[in-house]
């Protein structure tokens, strides 16, 4: 992060002048009101109506109706399922993606840039390969023997298959700025490698890691491509909320399955927000901190 | 931090083991499974009537998110950076909605706005079916990929800064020769990662894409529902390994560019 000196800050406010903004802001590379207005057209159209649909769907029958629908025994399943299942996801993806970008920005070995190119490979892979993948390791004809289709631990593998990027994306560039000075004058005063990890490098990567976990956790709730294939769709046992929500559609209740996506919905907006309330105030502090 | 050899060893282990089992060996697998029967059989499953009117599909929805995405991307990354406004968090947040919201939920919401009975239903009667028709699978797509290009073009436009520009609009030049000699060039970079990541997502679609589908082979089936409905419904599994490894390649192919473009981006 980079801070401006208060020096550089004086030299440049002259021309911040509010009469200068207003006449550079005339075709100086903005797009001015208009093209605000067709961001926002733009972005009402495609994202927010859709959403204020379903929103406004589930409420359609009152308030009664929406606490039915979701809690009936099979929905209400599909939810804990999926919540229970991404908490595992995201918090192996917590420990292994940290150590995972320890490897590659602190050790070295051959083929590093191959296995450092491998980790975005589940964002460019389609969901649906990634459950055709696994499937074909863990399915009826595996190869190995192990046959997990349409079991818990399915989901978790398929899960932890889509989200491996999160974590090591949110903590290898962090670990890359990391000062090692501070790590050798912690040695050189004689403390052990864990109480280095502990109390220097643990903190100063806590931000990134839960940021990281928290995007894999919104990832995993909302996954459908990755275990449709391999999850099996039971209800009750395997059927996670996405696929719910789909055969709530497919049976021609809208409303219920409106229900379901709100609830969806909320718990990734209420992590996501937990986030960056988080994120903003570490930031802060670590502004103080200088 | 200066761990032991034996230390950094196990950790090296852990961490490769980790990638390999999860990574790796499936995808081996899969590769195995394609060709176990030959390259004219794969040949030959990728290349039905319904894999290749699949695979056209899905390019002509690539070839219709693309720039929809691009000029909407760019003009609201401009907006965003450039422009001086109240609620522009408001805003950034809207951007980041579709990384948050489930495709499965993408796909209801298309169904309760453009369906029979939604607030845009009266379309339909018009004669344009949005809902298991095209545009619903281009809505459930741009839904997905909208922000891409925006978070992207954003960075690279509060780098820049606005200098160039003003000096260029100080020199007379008109609001398109600014945006064209100056602020394009200088995105460039980034505007093309945005879209490698946006040709990616839209190929690859699957969850938002199925809702809104009706998902008939030779019709209305892009290649991810192609992989579906070979293995769901016609219990033809190498039909879908081989539609799935065909998928795997563009997807490496798409890992190849970010790679690239990563490295470009950083040396210039």
């Amino acid at each position: 992060m980079t801070t401006t000196s208060p020096v550089a800050g004086a030299i440049s406010a002259p021309p911040d002048t509010p009469k200068a903004v207003r006449k550079f802001n005339k075709g100086a590379g903005g797009v001015g009101p208009i093209g605000l207005g067709i961001a926002t057209l733009w972005l009402s159209i495609i994202v927010l109506l859709p959403l204020a649909a379903i929103v406004f769907k589930s409420l359609e029958d009152g308030p009664v109706t929406f606490w039915q629908a979701v809690t009936t025994p099979n929905a209400l399943a599909a939810l804990r399922i999926t919540v229970v299942v991404s908490f595992i996801v995201a918090a192996i993806n917590v420990v292994l993606g940290t150590l995972v970008a320890w490897v590659l920005v602190r050790d070295d070995f051959p083929g590093k840039g191959f296995v450092n190119a491998l980790i975005d490979l589940p964002f460019a892979l389609p969901t649906i390969v990634a459950s055709i993948v696994l499937l074909s390791l863990y399915g009826p004809d595996s190869p190995v023997g192990i046959h997990i289709s349409a079991t818990q631990p399915a989901l978790v593998i398929a899960l932890l298959f889509v989200t491996i990027p999160f974590v090591v994306r949110q903590v290898q560039p962090v670990l890359i700025e990391l000062d090692r000075d501070v790590e050798e004058a912690a040695a050189s005063l004689g403390a052990n490698n864990l109480t280095i990890f502990r109390k220097i490098v643990l903190p100063a990567l806590t931000p990134a890691i839960l940021s990281g976990g928290g995007l894999a956790f919104t990832r995993a709730i909302g996954e459908f491509g990755s275990v449709v294939l391999i999850g099996g769709n039971i209800p009750r046992e395997t059927q996670v909320a996405s696929q719910y929500i789909q055969q709530q559609i497919e049976v021609d209740a809208p409303v219920s399955a409106a229900a379901v996506s709100v609830v969806l919905l909320v718990i990734a907006f209420v992590v996501l927000f937990v986030l960056r309330v988080f994120g903003s105030r570490a930031s802060k502090r670590e502004e103080q901190n200088r | 931090m200066n761990v032991s050899t034996g230390v950094r060893l196990t950790l090296r282990t852990v961490a490769l083991g980790y990638l390999f089992v999860l990574l790796i060996v499936p995808i081996a697998v899969i590769l195995f499974r394609t060709f176990e029967h030959g390259l004219g059989q794969f040949w030959e499953w990728i290349t039905t009537p319904a894999a290749i009117s699949a695979l056209q599909l899905s390019l002509l929805i690539v070839a219709i998110v693309v720039p929809l995405n691009v000029i909407f991307g760019v003009v609201t990354a401009l907006a965003l950076v450039r422009g001086r406004f109240r609620g522009r968090g408001v805003i950034e947040a809207i951007v980041d909605l579709p990384f948050a919201v489930s495709p499965v939920v993408v796909g209801v919401a298309l169904i309760l706005l453009w369906g029979v009975g939604g607030w845009f239903g009266g379309v339909e009667s018009l004669g344009f079916r949005v809902i298991f028709g095209l545009p619903g699978m281009v809505l459930a797509t741009l839904f997905v990929t909208l922000p891409f290009i925006v978070r992207e073009v954003e960075p690279v436009l509060h780098e820049i800064g606005e200098q160039q520009e003003e000096a260029a609009s100080t020199l007379g030049a008109n609001g398109w020769q600014t945006f064209w000699r100056i602020t394009l060039p200088a995105i460039r970079w980034g505007l093309s990662y945005g879209i490698v990541l946006t040709v990616a997502r839209s190929l690859g679609e699957f969850g938002a894409v199925i809702m809104v589908s009706s998902g008939f082979p030779g019709i209305s089936q892009t290649l991810t529902l192609l992989v579906h409905s070979r293995y769901i419904d016609d219990y033809n599994e190498f039909g879908a390994y081989a539609a799935a490894t065909l998928l795997m390649i563009v997807a490496l192919v798409v890992l190849l560019l970010m790679t690239l473009l990563q490295r470009t981006r950083k040396s210039s």
